[in-house]
């Protein structure tokens, strides 16, 4: 059951990303890249195998397998991920709010299609 | 332990640093520091380079953990060739960049910097996840380099150029994570191993992230239905940064070989060299498609943009031949084309500044200033990156051409030879247009000679362009012993297996 909601959590974030980004706004693309990193990041947390109330640290008495431990790595990996995307974001609406003031216009072309200019 | 093959990545990031603490003192110290690093790493680049030779592969373990578990750096003749290449093409960048560009642009050095120790890290790096961050590095780097002072439609350019890149940082993280889950280890070696030795249930999943990141990979290379990006923020980026993007797309080819003949080689069972018999196609209707660009390009720096596509495919043909002698023509050419287009991009640059308003579109306009040197450079240059001869390309192109093998003659002798062609006829329509056909107005005042550093730095790409058409023998046999090593990954896990942490106690 677990799997089953994670698996589309990730999957319905991943589609409202994809739809957000092919839309033609600066504002738009802007929060379908951020809805498709939390998708991505859950995507690397399973990875790591989905484990209730299992350390990701060694214990003493209880023998080094994935049994008993949950993976550490895939989350040190969501870190990397998460702050990277955090300073993308970042980048990206700097970008575009330089881009509407100079270029008068929140399309990612900086024009309406049919507009001719 | 040896510590020479961290330095590549430590010496950019020390120095970024450096500068942006002397940045308040104006442009002097930022030129020294910047100077002092770029000749260290000129010298770190030619040590890697002999020590590389010398045959077998240097496995460095940052921090001394032991591969399965940290990360772990490897230097074999591939990717010391690579850092030399971008380490030369760095040194014109920043001595172009002097003629006043890094006067005009904010924090240029400390990106400048930044920028390589990207570069060199992704080069250096036997990690997948490892390799993930120094694109993110050299990525952000690239973004405060392309806008930096840029306005109106540069932004819009840029825009895409961020969008575009963050979607395909996206889809890495995709493959790393489906990757991660299937085989439980990132570094590259291992993962041949696993892959080698995946259950057959798991194999489609494994294939279905690898190609992923295939089109991760092919993206940066710009690759065929992936290359729209290029020609809009290639002929909107300041000159002197442009020149160092042209090792970017290269960055791409690279990755591709690394991953596709380490992880996906020949260790890898099932999944054997699955990608090249894609990218050989692939690779030949680019290179098409990359001269027709060419050949109807509007602006001098579109037709140059097209031209870095077309080298990146004809690499994307050498790599998928998958033999020796082709891969290591493709290393010589991959050399050869780096030099020769970012010598094209700067000379464009000088053009388009003495050609008053008309800038870079091929119209007529007024005589321009300078025109011997220019003509002269752009003569060498054109010569070299149509691959006639004596220049480099030529001898790349022959190499290449020579190591096909019978099956595929007919396909890539046609291809290669006709885009040469086309090549060679845009260039002369560029050339003409732009030397020969002049009008006379009467407002016009003569514009600025160009300053001696910026033909510095573009008559230095075109001298290493030549050095590598005197010492073609020396430098091939090295690239056609790289392609032997690059395409054994056997002697790679091996190798990232027997090294052992020195201080640390292996851990059980």
């Amino acid at each position: 059951m677990m799997e089953f909601a994670l698996a589309s959590g990730i999957g319905a974030m991943t589609a409202c990303g994809v739809y957000l980004l092919l839309r033609a706004r600066s504002f738009d693309v802007i929060l379908g890249l951020t809805l498709l990193s939390y998708a991505t990041n859950l995507l690397i947390f399973s990875a790591g195998r989905l484990a209730v109330g299992k350390p990701p640290v060694l214990q003493e008495g209880l023998p080094a397998t994935l049994a008993n431990y949950t993976d550490p790595l895939p989350q040190a990996l969501v870190l990397t991920a998460i702050v990277i995307a955090f300073a993308m974001t970042a980048v990206t609406i700097v970008v575009a709010m330089r881009s509407h003031s100079d270029n008068g216009s929140d399309h990612v072309d900086t024009r309406e299609p049919g507009d001719g200019k | 332990m040896n510590h020479l093959p961290i330095l590549p990545i430590l010496i950019p990031l020390m120095a970024g640093a450096l500068i942006l603490l002397v940045e308040r003192r104006g442009l002097l110290p930022q030129r020294i520091v910047a100077w002092c690093s770029m000749l260290a790493m000129l010298w770190v680049a030619a040590l890697l380079v002999w020590r590389a030779d010398q045959g077998g592969l240097v496995v460095y373990l940052v921090g001394d953990w032991p591969a399965r578990l940290g990360i772990a750096l490897m230097v074999d003749r591939v990717n010391a060739l690579m850092v030399m290449t971008t380490a030369l093409l760095a040194t014109a960048s920043l001595l172009y960049a002097a003629g006043g560009w890094d006067r005009r642009a904010l924090h240029f050095h400390a990106l400048l910097q930044l920028l390589l120790a990207g570069l060199n890290g992704a080069y250096l790096t036997g990690d997948l996840f490892n390799l993930f961050v120094f694109f993110e590095v050299l990525l952000i780097a690239s973004y405060g380099l392309m806008l930096s002072g840029g306005r109106g439609l540069r932004m819009r350019a840029g825009m895409h150029y961020v969008v575009f890149n963050i979607m395909a940082s996206t889809l890495f993280l995709i493959a790393l994570g489906l990757l991660y889950g299937m085989t439980g280890t990132l570094n590259m070696a291992e993962m041949a191993l696993r892959v080698g030795a995946a259950a057959p249930q798991d194999v489609a999943l494994i294939r279905a992230a690898s190609g992923v990141l295939l089109v991760v990979f092919c993206a940066k290379a710009a690759l065929l239905p992936l290359y729209l990006w290029l020609p809009e923020t290639y002929s909107r980026a300041p000159a002197a940064v442009v020149a160092l993007f042209t090792v970017m797309t290269k960055m791409g080819v690279y990755a591709v070989l690394r991953v596709y003949s380490l992880v996906f080689g020949q260790e890898a069972g099932e999944l054997a060299g699955w990608a090249w018999a894609w990218l050989l196609p692939a690779g030949v209707v680019t290179l098409v498609l990359a001269s027709l660009g060419a050949l109807a390009g509007r602006t001098l720096r579109g037709t140059v943009s097209y031209l870095v596509i077309a080298s990146a495919a004809t690499l994307f043909i050498a790599f998928g031949l998958q033999t020796a002698a082709a891969v290591g023509a493709g290393l010589y050419y991959l050399a050869h084309s780096t030099f020769v287009t970012a010598a094209l991009f700067l000379i464009v640059d000088l053009i388009r500044r003495q050609r008053g308003a008309t800038a870079d579109r091929l119209e007529t306009a007024a005589p321009m200033g300078s025109a011997t040197l220019l003509g002269l450079m752009f003569l060498v240059a054109a010569v070299s990156v149509a691959g006639l001869p004596p220049l480099s390309g030529f001898i790349g192109k022959l190499a290449l051409l020579a190591a096909v093998p019978p099956a595929q003659v007919a396909l890539v002798w046609t291809t290669v030879l006709v885009t040469s062609l086309m090549i060679v006829i845009a260039l002369s329509r560029v050339g003409s247009q732009v030397f020969w056909r002049a009008r006379t107005y009467a407002e016009c005042e003569a514009p600025r000679p160009p300053q001696r550093v910026e033909v510095a730095a573009c008559v230095l790409l075109l001298a290493v362009g030549v050095a590598m058409t005197v010492a073609a023998g020396p430098l091939l046999r090295y690239t056609q012993a790289a392609g032997a090593q690059v395409l054994a990954p056997s002697d790679y896990i091996e190798q990232v297996r027997s090294t052992t942490p020195k201080k640390r106690e292996p851990s059980p």
